[in-house]
């Protein structure tokens, strides 16, 4: 199992590089560092002085190598607009966007995963036909247009929950989390529900897809056949079959959850990365972007990572193929 | 005791006259009522975006139509012109209808543009894929793979970021983000394909290279790509708007439904709210018909093993 | 008999109704399973014989339903019966062994837990009395080492180790019904005799009555007491094994036989039956066995008459082989 961890770790580092090399490539080959990595208002001296510490004067493999030591002391560039590292502007707003992506996921996978069951164990059901409807409005709508709905409806006009903004947060090993207090939660639960809807319709399809196929298995026949309740066929023999792939989806698609936050952090005018980005990208604050890139990239590989672990941990066919070689 | 010899009885009913593909193809088509409805709605979509200047009650950038006297008004009530808004007015006083009709031009317009596009490219470059195979395959595939791994909004943003706005620039991005999609399909049933006993022929004969994947490879490449375009196209005009929304998109010249919905969220917090609202409604019924009509493409389409 | 017989089907019918049509796979099947006796059922592929031993148990999935016939066991009817009364007779004292040992164990779980799950459907077994039982099982047909095996998962064994795990399952809560779906077609040959007599010595030692459905007449020769013979959803032959094997009374028992390669002479040509089994969902009129039949004649059109040889002995013809004294019955 180890030797499978290690050499998932050794393959991630290799894409970390890969990828360090594009945006190096892109930032400081294709386009112009100094316009891109020097705010406009720089006077001179301040212009020089990170030239000398990007080695912008260098040559390019020497550039690189300073690319790579300003990045692993945490050093990506300063924002242009508010003159912090951009670094520690993405990091503080990192645990608002993790927040909602994560509550997003459990939200797509317990409302999803249950849903899809059951239309794939009875699909002429009536309710499964209305749940698999849904499931088309649910990835067709746009996420944007949704997301304003929601305010429309359960901010403006029925006054239930707040429309905008995170709500109160206490510190959970040192982070503010907001899913703790009643007032964040309130705060939480539209975007989150926004963000999760794509996602859940896409659980629904893959869940009821899984059952659909496991239902007709020899050894759910089998099962049966010794006699175990219907309770136990599904929630074990069944479950645990069509987890594997609906995990693996959901895990990819985290990453993909903290991309599209985007929208609706802007939305809901939610304090993540991906305003900040949205802003920054309209504002031309060009080290942010770059760095908004960088941790992107790192996140997708961590995500990657612990989906691969978590695979072979579900499916001990692939663990023990693993070892074997 | 006499014997009778008889042959055995045919096992399957034989079917009475034979049908061309393409009628049964239709036939099937049309055994869903919703996906009939969903081509028609569809129809109706295209029908108005090409014909929007002809249609429209106003022409809402037309400056002399157009007069602030009209603001926000509600769906149903009268401008200035005498004409009846029926879908209400917007914060400048264009007629929320006919700015619709517009918007759906460009947006179907941006998003199919897109499509073709992409699909010419990924196209291309699948079938080079499939047809070459060995180094140029796994190089083009691992450029593929990557691509996809990366959420579209993300490559998008990035995109309109380092090339900044315009109508081409969009369409630049939307492609980028749709090529590797088509490549993979093209290059799946590429592969599929040749592995059969008519490319072997084919390449026995000698043909150059061009005629063999033009001429046979292609037409049999075709059902899954019209499946896959049809879900891309709606994936397209979505990522549009959504880029458009934020503000990153299509410029104000240009006004999409995503930038309608965009300009109509200000308005929202005072209850105005059908200047966001009808906008959406269109593109949502744009997105949710194109989805139906490929869905059921790919369902009648693909032979499904059903118990 | 002293005993009741343990099962007793009596003109079981089991359709599906499918968007072609109505596939008549069981039609009218009739036979008894004595306690301790072993019966084989004899067919070729498409003759319902899967699909009877499915109907036993209740597990047939739709589009098909049992629609006509008695299934008694030990003397309570089982068709018709409420789904939880079902489940508790599944796997406690009707047990059933599939023929596809790669699909017929979850891949994801172990084998203790597909064990010890099996043990408390039906009883209130604590985990550790039922893990004893479950390595007790595995030792009992032939596997070493049963505590590692335990721990293991399908994947990890052979077809034949597999095979017999689901034997020692099928035994767990001592049935006193078997039913045994073709266990040995999917296992090689030199495992199949290993399998086949583990599972005769099995059913000897627990008493529990078996039906062995397989489409090899060799295997039933050395295992079963009586056989069945079905041919397109019909019993056309019933007997004890050597009634069945030396006296063929049906024309298809008799091109069966002959067509077996151990019975031939060298050089002699390989004795066929001619044409192909009829496709359930157009059965010809009469007799399904017709077309092929040599012995076919007028009447055959007609459905033929269920006629007694004896004790236990019956043929569904119009012309069996060996006429004694045959009273028709139907």
């Amino acid at each position: 199992m180890s030797v499978f961890i290690l050499r998932r770790l050794m393959q991630s580092v290799v894409v970390v590089v890969v990828m360090s090399l594009i945006v190096f490539f892109g930032v400081n080959v294709v386009g112009d560092p100094v316009d891109l990595l020097i705010s406009p208002e720089a006077d001179q001296a301040e212009i020089e002085a990170t030239i000398a510490r990007l080695g912008l004067d260098r040559p390019v493999h020497e550039q690189y190598g300073y690319f790579v030591k300003n990045a692993l002391q945490g050093d990506l560039g300063k924002s242009f607009i508010f003159g912090e590292p951009a670094l520690k502007l993405i990091a503080q707003r990192m645990p608002a966007t993790l927040e909602l992506a994560f509550v997003s996921l459990i939200m797509s996978a317990f409302v999803g995963i249950p849903l899809g069951v059951f239309a794939g164990l009875r699909p002429e059901a009536t309710t499964s036909k209305v749940i698999m409807a849904g499931s088309i409005l649910g990835f067709s709508l746009p996420t944007f247009w949704v997301g304003l709905m929601f305010i429309m409806v359960f901010a403006v006009m029925l006054g239930w929950l707040p429309s905008t903004g995170r709500g109160d947060t206490v510190d959970l090993f040192g982070i503010p989390v907001s899913f703790l207090t009643l007032d964040g939660l309130s705060h939480l639960f539209l975007p989150a529900l926004n963000l999760a809807l794509f996602k859940m319709s896409l659980v629904i399809r893959l869940a009821r897809a899984g059952t659909r196929e496991a239902i007709h298995q020899d050894y759910i026949k089998f099962a049966r056949a010794k006699g175990l309740s219907s309770r136990r066929v599904v929630l074990v023999h069944l479950m645990k079959n069509i987890m594997i792939p609906v995990v693996t989806v959901l895990g990819l698609e985290f990453g993909n959850l903290i991309a599209f936050s985007v929208v609706t952090e802007t939305v809901f005018a939610w304090p993540g990365m991906g305003k900040l980005l949205i802003d920054s990208i309209q504002l031309l604050d060009r080290p942010v972007v770059v760095a908004y890139l960088m941790m992107i990239v790192l996140i997708f590989i961590i995500i990657n990572l612990v989906v691969d672990i978590l695979y072979s941990v579900l499916d001990p066919r692939v663990r023990l193929k693993d070892i074997k070689a | 005791m006499s014997v009778i010899s008889e042959q055995a009885a045919p096992a399957e009913p034989v079917p009475a006259k034979p049908e061309s593909p393409f009628r049964r193809f239709v036939a099937a088509y049309f055994e869903s009522r919703i996906a009939t409805l969903a081509l028609a709605v569809l129809a109706v979509i295209v029908f108005i975006a090409l014909f929007a200047p002809l249609i429209s009650p106003q022409d809402p950038y037309d400056l002399g139509e157009v007069t602030i006297m009209d603001s926000r008004l509600e769906p149903g009530e009268a401008m200035f012109s005498g004409t009846t808004a029926v879908l209400g007015t917007d914060g400048a006083g264009r007629d929320m209808l006919s700015a619709i009709f517009y918007g759906l031009r460009i947006s179907l317009g941006v998003g199919v543009t897109s499509g073709v596009i992409a699909l010419i490219i990924g196209m291309s470059i699948g079938l080079a894929a499939a047809y070459f195979g060995g180094r140029t395959d796994a190089v083009i595939m691992r450029i593929v793979d990557l691509q996809l791994s990366f959420p579209a909004i993300l490559v998008a943003l990035i995109l309109v970021a380092i090339l900044g706005k315009g109508i081409d620039k969009i369409i630049i991005a939307l492609v980028v983000v749709q090529w590797a999609y088509y490549a993979r399909t093209v290059r799946a049933s590429a592969l599929v394909e040749r592995s059969k006993e008519y490319m072997e022929a084919a390449n026995c004969l000698a043909l150059p290279h061009a005629r063999i994947v033009f001429r046979h490879l292609l037409p049999n490449c075709l059902p899954p790509m019209i499946v896959v375009g049809t879900l891309e196209t709606a994936r397209a005009i979505a990522l549009e708007a959504t880029l458009s929304f934020l503000g990153v998109g299509l410029p104000q010249t240009e006004p999409s439904l995503g930038l309608l919905i965009s300009n109509g969220f200000e308005y929202m917090m005072s209850g105005k709210y059908w200047i966001s609202f009808f906008p959406g409604v269109a593109l949502l019924v744009t997105i949710v018909s194109i989805n139906l009509v490929g869905d059921q493409l790919r369902d009648v389409l693909n032979p499904r093993l059903e118990r | 008999m002293t005993h009741p017989p343990t099962l007793e089907v009596t003109d079981l019918q089991t359709h599906f109704f499918t968007k072609a049509g109505v596939v008549k796979a069981v039609d009218g099947i009739s036979f008894t399973v004595g306690k301790g006796e072993v019966l084989g059922l004899v067919g070729e592929s498409g003759s319902g014989k899967s699909v009877t031993g499915f109907s036993i148990l209740g597990l047939v999935d739709p589009p098909g339903e049992v629609v006509g016939g008695s299934i008694r066991f030990q003397g309570r009817e089982l068709a018709g019966l409420d789904d939880e009364a079902m489940r508790r007779l599944r796997g406690s004292k009707i047990a059933m062994i599939f023929q596809d040992p790669m699909m017929t164990l979850n891949p994801v779980l172990r084998i203790d837990t597909q064990m010890i799950e099996a043990m408390q459907a039906h009883a209130n077994v604590s985990r550790a009395a039922a893990y004893d039982r479950a390595r007790e099982a595995l030792t009992r047909v032939g596997i070493a080492s049963p505590d590692e095996r335990l721990r293991a998962y399908p994947h990890q064994f052979s077809g034949g180790m597999r095979q017999r795990v689901a034997i020692a399952i099928a035994l767990l809560n001592a049935p006193d019904l078997i039913i045994a779906d073709e266990p040995t077609t999917a296992l090689d040959v030199t495992i199949q005799a290993q399998i086949l007599h583990e599972a005769q010595k099995l059913c000897e030692e627990t008493g529990s009555s078996m039906i062995w459905i397989t489409h090899d007449l060799t295997v039933v020769a050395g295992l079963a007491d009586r056989i069945c013979v079905m041919y397109a959803g019909r019993d056309v032959e019933q007997g004890t094994v050597d009634q069945v094997l030396d006296a063929p009374l049906h024309p298809y028992t008799h091109g069966l036989i002959g067509s077996v390669p151990s019975r031939n002479r060298r050089g002699s040509r390989l004795e066929q039956i001619p044409g192909m089994t009829p496709s359930l969902l157009n059965l010809p009129p009469g007799c399904p066995f017709r077309a092929r039949c040599p012995r076919a004649a007028e009447e055959c059109l007609r459905e033929p008459p269920l006629t007694r040889h004896g004790e236990g002995r019956s043929a569904r013809c119009f012309h069996p082989h060996e006429e004694p004294a045959a009273e028709a019955v139907t």
